[in-house]
């Protein structure tokens, strides 16, 4: 009677998958573009402290970090267990802070250099004397602009 | 003439795609890093810094020591962590011009005109022993003590919270309520 009806019991075709790789590829992309990829392999356990006065590190090209922390179980039996620097992929010393700031620094272009960030992820447990000769290493060589790097606190 | 090339088939696109997918999704870390930004001071050599030792009234200065069992000591007496913000923020602003608490100094600041701007310095000294945690807590309080006095200050005068104001007006609340953390060297045993 309508003609809109259509002749009963005939079977669904099957859905197209045609477009089914441009789909895949429009989230890849997506995931591509926000991914931040661990840059280095962490040596040294950090628990991070909590605070409430945060500011995001945006530009991650201009920060360098700095990881200071017990070493991991399987590093333990070399280094022991007192919190050790870590820059970039190895165990260093405080010495080793003043090369690797200068080593950051020209790897960047000189307009940029100013606007460098230096991000301390510190282990809440750390003992201040570490922390300290590492602040005294970043004013020699001029690294003032830091961040304490931490974690959201919700607020009581 | 050469035989013609069948073409590619396109049927696996779709795997290889996913693939890569899942190996993104799996790598991706999406949390953008955040912390307490701090700024130190220029470094000074320590054989200048002993001959000019520059005198700071003692109404002026607002001391707060953490010792190697983490306790603090604010003004010569014990105080919480809890407590520090509040004190702090009495300090920075002295509102009924305290006898104790700092001096203030008549300024000119754009969009304000003359205010009293306080001169009251906040030092913080830890215990090489001390645990990063606390210190970390302790510069936090001190820290949200100045942003909650500039934010007031923000919200009072311009109707805006301090975020959303232009730089101009940031920097003329900055001149008010300067952040005046100074961290002097722990003691060497």
């Amino acid at each position: 009677m309508s003609k809109f009806k259509k002749s009963g019991g005939k079977e669904l075709p099957p859905i197209s998958t045609a477009s089914l790789p441009d789909i895949v590829f429009m989230l890849l992309f997506f995931f591509m573009v926000s991914t931040t990829m661990r840059e280095v392999t962490l040596n040294v356990q950090v628990k991070l402290p909590e605070a409430t006065e945060l500011t995001k590190l945006e530009k991650k090209s201009l920060v360098s970090y700095i990881y200071i922390g017990e070493p991991k179980p399987q590093f333990q039996k070399v280094f022991g267990k007192a919190p050790r620097i870590q820059l970039n992929d190895q165990f260093a010393s405080v010495e080793d802070v003043q090369d690797y700031i200068i080593a950051e620094r020209e790897a960047r272009s000189e307009e940029e250099q100013k606007f460098m960030i230096t991000s301390l992820k510190i282990d809440e447990n750390t003992r201040m004397g570490i922390v300290n000769d590492v602040k005294q290493e970043l004013r020699k060589s001029a690294a003032l602009h830091i961040n304490y790097s931490s974690r959201k606190r919700v607020e009581r | 003439m050469a035989k013609k090339t069948p073409e590619v088939p396109a049927a696996s696109l779709a795997d290889i795609a996913f693939m890569l997918l899942i190996f993104f999704l799996v790598t991706t870390t999406m949390d953008v890093d955040s912390g307490l930004e701090r700024r130190l001071p220029q470094w000074v050599d320590p054989e200048t810094l002993e001959n000019d030792d520059q005198q700071i009234k003692e109404r002026n200065v607002f001391v707060v020591l953490v010792n190697k069992n983490n306790d603090l000591l604010v003004e010569n007496e014990y105080a919480r962590i809890d407590e520090l913000r509040e004190r702090a923020k009495e300090f920075m602003a002295n509102p009924f011009n305290d006898e104790n608490l700092p001096e203030k100094e008549p300024t000119e600041v754009p969009f304000f005109g003359t205010v009293d701007v306080t001169k009251g310095v906040i030092s913080l000294r830890n215990d090489l022993d001390t645990k990063y945690g606390t210190y970390l807590a302790v510069q936090n309080e001190l820290v949200a003590a100045i942003n909650e006095l500039r934010e007031d200050l923000a919200k009072s005068h311009f109707g805006k919270s301090y975020d959303n104001l232009d730089t101009d007006e940031q920097k003329a609340i900055r001149t008010i309520y300067p952040s005046k953390i100074s961290e002097a060297e722990p003691k060497k045993k």
